[in-house]
């Protein structure tokens, strides 16, 4: 959101608009004729079997890896077409938080959390640093682990202090790959809360890549299922789940997703959370 | 105070405009400008209204909750009821993030109990560094022994694999090396020798030097930078991606596995290498002397044959075991010390290079005062 050019944009626009997405390996075909679009302001939650291309699609659209066919078309711009600086100037408005957290391992959390403040949005230090701190806690770590290096934390402490990272700039798009797999239930369930609270306040838009069945319930609008090499369904979560496919059945219907299904309508009969 | 950002209007503090992170810097000189900040840090002190904000970020957030406080902050539903729903949480949230103080200062010390600190470490370093290597020589020999008299556990194909590596693809380096440094050895005597009228003699400098120092020199210092650096960051990497510990946890033993094919690549190795660097610093000297002193391939050889005994390739040759065997146990100790960042790969790559040319040379002089007293 550093931008001042933002408000000039329709913003009935989609975000990410993604048509006719070839993507192979050799002779292995993980995409073919893949369409997908991501509203403005939505939680996406995109699901599917292990191999079927979730972060390839994920690395596809943030220009980490040039599709072989297709067109991937980020804030109305085709980001194959533009040169590097009018590239850079849209990925900034990007957060991405890889799977692994791939925090900089030289730098301690602050730093890393510093550093596209530092870079992109030219703030002094002092106060690169400040607002570091602050976004950590925001994500729910100790003051103490700003001073921490990446190779001490444990691997749920990396998720959040990712999250801290991709959100750093106030991004247009958050990308998440499987940002709660190895969190306990309740910092999982903290992390839902805590998407839904920033998206609603912030406004961006998030692409969310995930197993978890209660982050699909509690935090996404809707949900793409990747199946047969294209995306099978998008729709809300309640009418993809009643899609007549082998995988999509097993998927919300087996222990797990009736489990997942009944925590969520338990709590929102209560709390009225959602809608 | 009036700004872009903020108002005043009798009692009453408008915050304006759009509060975000591009405009970070200039909020920020404006509330320092003004005298805002301590007022609204009386409780008495004048009322805020947020209600001409237009834009809000999670960095604008952050300096209001600095501006009115936390508490004030986290109660925001009641005192601005206009401000979007939305915003009006991320107030509240990142005030619940601010509640607890976040500066945490590192320790300081002074500058010369940094210093001596600093000197005290590196000692210890060196010391704990020298025991390591003697603990993990150790190690590797009895792990060797043991696993000499069953065949069973020998791993050939990775042994293999890695003379190909660090062996046979070295072979064009070394030879051009090797043969660059002899021309130039037979320059250097023949330009000495000729006030002498001794050029011929320039033959035996160059066998001597070839047989006995460099050869095996040379090429134990190309394999220390190519082939311990090399070692280091492969079984760092496999370090910081656990699967050192993901063997071990399976009961197998990663000497066995990661160190020995490496060791017994490099002792099958380099004495070959050093071998193919006698040969071909010998030809580069015959080159030289045959070009630009008039000496003849023939009267070459011959001289060689005659002046120089075999005792000269034994003694250059004995060393390149050793010399492996150092480089090998280098490359892979510095790979095991690889903790988890990127700089520490780095760091332990460079130190198993210098270590280990720093160990060849130091045994090579110590072996050369060795053979002389020797008198071989």
């Amino acid at each position: 959101m550093i931008n001042s050019d933002k408000p000039t944009e329709q913003n009935d626009l989609p975000v990410i608009k993604v048509r006719g997405l070839v993507n192979h390996f050799g002779a292995h075909v993980v995409h073919e004729n893949l369409d997908l679009t991501l509203e403005r302001g939505e939680i996406l939650g995109v699901v599917g079997g292990s191999g079927t291309g979730k972060s390839v699609l994920l690395r596809s659209i943030v220009g980490l890896k040039r599709p072989n066919d297709g067109t991937v078309e980020v804030l109305g711009t085709t980001l194959n077409e533009l040169n590097e600086a009018q590239r850079s100037q849209i990925e900034r408005r990007f957060g991405v938080l890889f799977q692994r957290g791939a925090l900089f391992s030289s730098l301690n959390l602050q730093e890393n959390i510093a550093l596209p403040l530092i870079e992109h949005a030219r703030l002094p230090r002092e106060d690169a640093e400040h607002l570091a701190r602050v976004k950590l806690a925001l994500v729910g770590l100790p003051p103490q682990a700003a001073l921490q290096f990446p190779e001490s934390l444990s691997g749920g402490m990396v998720k959040r202090a990712a999250l801290a990272r991709a959100l750093a700039l106030d991004p247009d798009i958050l990308f998440l790959d499987e940002p709660t797999a190895g969190l306990d239930p309740i910092g999982a369930a903290a992390f839902d809360q805590l998407l839904v609270t920033l998206r609603d306040a912030l406004g961006f838009s998030v692409f969310l890549v995930t197993h978890d069945l209660d982050t699909l319930y509690a935090a996404c609008d809707r949900v793409a299922v990747l199946s047969q090499k294209r995306v099978l369904v998008v729709d809300t979560i309640d009418k993809v789940a009643d899609t007549d496919d082998e995988w999509v059945q097993d998927y919300f219907h087996g222990p797990r997703g009736r489990a997942a299904q009944r925590a969520h309508t338990g709590s929102s009969n209560n709390a009225n959370v959602q809608e | 105070m009036p700004s872009e950002w903020i108002a005043r209007h009798d009692q009453t503090v408008t915050l304006k405009g759009e509060w975000t992170l591009a405009n970070y810097r200039y909020i920020k000189a404006a509330l320092n400008h003004s005298e805002t900040r301590t007022e609204l840090g009386k409780p008495t002190g004048a009322t805020v209204s947020l209600d001409a904000i237009t834009r809000l970020d999670t960095a604008g957030a952050i300096l209001i909750v600095e501006l009115i406080g936390v508490e004030k902050a986290q109660a925001v539903a009641d005192w601005a009821a206009e401000l979007p729903k939305e915003q009006q949480a991320l107030l509240v949230r990142i005030a619940e993030a601010m509640e607890a103080p976040l500066d945490v200062d590192p320790p300081s010390y002074s500058r010369i109990s940094q210093a001596l600190a600093s000197v005290g470490q590196h000692m210890a370093g060196l010391w704990s560094q020298q025991r390591q290597l003697l603990a993990f020589i150790g190690l590797v020999v009895a792990t060797l022994f043991h696993l000499a008299l069953r065949p069973r556990h020998w791993r050939l194909t990775a042994t293999v694999a890695h003379i190909q590596q660090s062996g046979l693809n070295a072979v064009p380096i070394v030879a051009l090396l090797t043969f660059m440094v002899g021309a130039v050895v037979a320059f250097l005597g023949a330009t000495v020798l000729q006030d002498f009228g001794a050029t011929i003699y320039t033959i035996d400098l160059v066998a001597f030097s070839f047989l006995r120092e460099f050869g095996v020199l040379l090429a134990a210092i190309l394999l220390a930078g190519r082939t311990a650096s090399a070692f280091t960051a492969q079984i760092g990497a496999m370090k910081s991606n656990e699967e050192i510990d993901a063997l071990q946890a399976q009961g197998l033993d990663p000497i066995e596995l990661l160190v020995l094919p490496r060791v017994m690549a490099m002792l099958i190795s380099l004495p070959m290498l050093a071998f193919v660097g006698m040969l071909s610093g010998l030809a580069g000297g015959a080159m030289v002397t045959s070009l630009s002193l008039d000496i003849s391939l023939t009267q070459f050889m011959a001289t060689l044959q005659k002046d120089v005994s075999v005792t000269h390739f034994l003694v250059g040759l004995s060393k390149a075991p050793v010399f492996a065997f150092v480089i090998a146990v280098i490359g892979c100790l510095e790979g095991f010390k690889v903790s988890g960042s990127a700089q520490s790969v780095g760091e332990h790559t460079t130190s198993s290079v210098v270590q280990s040319i720093f160990m060849v040379i130091l045994i090579d002089a110590v072996a050369a005062l060795f053979f002389m007293e020797m008198g071989w």
